[in-house]
């Protein structure tokens, strides 16, 4: 097993955005590392022994949830995880508060699930210790476009001028923003798909282009990425219908001829199936989205050990 | 006022006198008695004036704001009369006139005299209150706004809350008109800009919050003038942002129709990309725009289509403002930094004079009201402001005299300072 030497000065993890390719690449390189351990009968690495982190997801999620605290417990750290609905923060103790007082327990990390954009970043300046950013609202959830663009370069090779194609509910989506950063960052060319209500066209000004016709959209792409379409945009006005929706931009068999051959088919989950994608496509040949799910243990491992790292006084070689 | 005060003679030698209703600009000395200017009154009134050395300061008369929110009663805990219009005076501003959104509103006479008997006591300045156009700003039902004319509203405002009913609005105008009332209206659709927090555009969609479409404005802006044209009542546009409403104000204008507007210091001087660290006191309705409405709001002032520049001073307590962004109240304070803001970014930027910067925080938001605008001439009250045109300063947090500290300047600096304040020749700030 290789060692590296560990090159990141960063604690907090609240967007890519704001990451240099060398970064993200950093960060993917050492997340190969890990998934080597993945398949070990023993899995556990020593290297956050003795640390405590807090999964603080003040919204539901169950797939990012679990994730993050495989990764912290596979890396030997002590996991707690407060949820929502059992925070103090159903009796009004503001955000600020809830953090300086998991910081008072000595913790020594947050990783954090919130529906308000921003949360993440307010809290570094609150809070010493690290903050993860497990998802805030439609800003970002920086560890899925860094599990998307694992997976992408295990599929793919280098991402450089591949074309991916993120489809469906892109207003609202923090995984497309994390994953437009992402992948341009790595030099492919992003599309945006989906209608006009759903996929502004002020999108462009991130440096992706935007379609609104679905075959247009998937036919060069080497990746289609869907992204789940939530029930509430429809009462909203964002499109009529479901039916509607599925009749345009449904992703089914007799439509994934449109694709090139050896395209992969993405989703960061939870699906809908049916709705954006059909049963037999998502269990297809083309389909990574499990590969995705277990990568992004990886991927998370690394975020932990590097942002833990960079915390301290020390950084050390990474104990495999 | 004492009686000493009122008869104290006041000498101010050697300043530079900007004054936009006589069209001076010039350095000479200028002498009050009683309150009032008076012309050269000979070497007897020096040897018994108190003299004010002024000599590298401008005089000029003291500001107007349209647009302030003093939170009493009801929010104590975020501003008062007396801590307001403490701001204000240290801002250059004797006159402001403040929103009915207190708590209760100020939607009937009772409230308003209890506004009243609170400034009888507690202001250091002139405030001109408010009375609610619909009950408890509702939009659901007309404030009964004779009697509120009656108990001393100068004008009425919904505050924050914009009629969305054009119905009732039409009513409210027709209302106004007869009484010859001004209505200040917030022009927000509030369909558009549900759980909208910022202006919507690229950085709202790189920062995943809920976009605040400038259409929301420019809509009521146009019902607000075809309003106006139909029923004649004169309807002062409050906090314009958006660089197409200049547009559809300048055609209204064009047309005859009695409307005017005002915009922010704020809105003149920064834009939507201040909302990139998610600090809520970048947080304000209407929000904060691109460069290019900031760029056509200038114009719109210099080519006169906005009348005035008013601070919609709108105080939040830091355990309320300091949220999640989402979270966070609407609103920034802006009296004790108005004239600091506006004199970096449009004198010392935009090269824009003096004096015409003192006709649209003084001299044209008293007309708007009704009031005879603050001159330097014989005779008149001597609301004036000294002011060092060229001081730097740095807008400290611990600095203000507001109780809230919810300002977008902190830690920045600003060139142009007030440096004393008079009303009616008595110094209600000096620093």
């Amino acid at each position: 097993m290789e060692t590296e030497t560990v090159n990141w000065t960063r604690k907090h993890l609240i967007g890519l955005e704001d990451l240099s390719r060398q970064e993200i690449e950093l960060i993917l390189s050492m997340a190969r590392s890990f998934k080597s351990t993945i398949d070990r009968s023993r899995k556990k690495l020593p290297a956050l022994r003795g640390k405590t982190i807090v999964n603080l997801f003040l919204e539901p999620s169950t797939r990012t949830r679990v994730a993050f605290e495989v990764s912290a417990k596979r890396l030997s750290a002590d996991v707690i995880t407060i949820l929502g609905a059992t925070s103090s923060q159903v009796k009004g103790e503001t955000l600020k508060d809830t953090a300086l007082n998991i910081e008072a327990l000595s913790a020594d990390m947050i990783i954090m699930r919130h529906s308000a954009a921003g949360a993440p970043l307010y809290l570094s300046r609150m809070v010493d210790i690290p903050i993860i950013n497990a998802g805030d609202g439609a800003h970002e959830h920086p560890t899925q476009g860094l599990l998307d663009a694992f997976t992408l370069m295990e599929h793919l090779g280098s991402l450089q001028g591949k074309r991916i194609t993120i489809l469906g509910d892109i207003l609202f989506s923090r995984v497309a923003r994390s994953n437009i950063w992402a992948l341009t960052k790595l030099g492919a060319s992003v599309c945006l798909a989906g209608p006009t209500t759903l996929v502004p066209d002020a999108f462009r000004e991130m440096g992706v282009d935007v379609c609104h016709n679905l075959r247009e959209a998937v036919t060069d792409a080497d990746a289609v990425m869907l992204l789940r379409i939530q029930m509430e945009r429809q009462s909203a006005g964002h499109f009529p219908s479901l039916g509607e929706y599925t009749s345009m931009y449904g992703l089914n068999k007799g439509r994934s001829d449109w694709l090139k051959p050896g395209a992969i088919i993405m989703h960061p989950g939870p699906i809908n199936r049916g709705v954006e994608i059909d049963s037999d496509l998502a269990d297809s040949d083309r389909s990574v989205i499990l590969n995705q799910v277990t990568n992004g243990i990886a991927v998370r491992m690394a975020v932990l050990y590097l942002c833990m790292a960079a915390s301290e006084p020390v950084a050390g070689a990474l104990p495999l | 006022m004492t009686e000493s005060a009122n008869k104290a003679k006041l000498w101010v030698k050697g300043c530079r006198i900007i004054d936009p209703v006589n069209r001076v600009d010039e350095i000479r000395d200028v002498y009050v008695e009683e309150g009032v200017y008076v012309d050269d009154p000979g070497t007897a009134f020096r040897e018994s004036a108190r003299c004010i050395d002024a000599t590298g300061l401008c005089l000029a008369p003291s500001l107007t704001d349209l647009q302030v929110h003093l939170r009493e009663p009801g929010d104590t805990h975020k501003e008062t009369i007396r801590t307001g219009t403490q701001a204000a005076a240290k801002g250059g501003f004797t006159r402001v006139v403040c929103m009915p959104n207190t708590r209760p509103p100020c939607d009937n006479p009772g409230n308003l005299r209890l506004i009243h008997d609170i400034i009888e006591r507690d202001a250091c300045i002139e405030v001109y209150p408010t009375g609610c156009i619909t009950v408890g700003s509702a939009g659901e039902q007309l404030a009964p706004i004779g009697s509120l004319k009656n108990a001393g509203a100068i004008a009425l405002s919904d505050g924050g809350h914009c009629i969305q009913n054009s119905e009732l609005m039409r009513r409210a105008l027709e209302y106004a008109r007869m009484l010859d009332m001004v209505v200040l209206d917030h022009c927000q659709d509030t369909s558009l800009t549900q759980k909208a927090v910022m202006h919507e555009g690229v950085w709202s969609l790189k920062l995943g919050l809920r976009g605040w479409p400038a259409e929301a404005e420019d809509l009521m802006v146009s019902r607000d003038v075809i309003l106006s044209e139909k029923t004649g009542a004169r309807v002062h546009l409050q906090n314009i942002t958006s660089g197409s409403a200049v547009d559809i104000i300048q055609r209204a204008k064009n047309r005859g129709v009695k409307v005017t507007a005002e915009v922010t210091p704020h809105h003149l001087s920064l834009t939507d990309a201040c909302v990139a660290g998610y600090e809520s006191r970048f947080k304000m309705n209407p929000p904060l725009r691109t460069e290019e409405d900031r760029r056509r709001l200038i114009e719109g002032l210099c080519s006169g289509v906005i009348d005035c520049i008013a601070c919609d001073h709108a105080p939040h307590n830091e355990d309320d403002k300091d949220m999640e962004f989402d979270y966070a109240p609407f609103g920034v304070i802006g009296l004790e930094t108005a004239f600091g803001v506006v004199l970096t970014h449009l004198h010392h930027e935009e090269g824009i004079s003096l004096i015409q910067i003192l006709e649209w925080m003084s001299s044209a938001p008293d007309r708007i009201l009704g009031l005879a605008p603050k001159s330097i001439t014989e005779g008149v009250p001597a609301d004036f402001i000294l002011f060092d045109p060229a001081e730097d300063w740095e807008v400290k947090k611990d600095g203000f005299l507001s109780i809230s500290r919810n300002s977008p300047w902190i830690g920045r600096s600003l060139k142009g300072r007030v440096r004393a304040t008079y009303l009616k020749g008595r110094e209600v700030y000096g620093g």
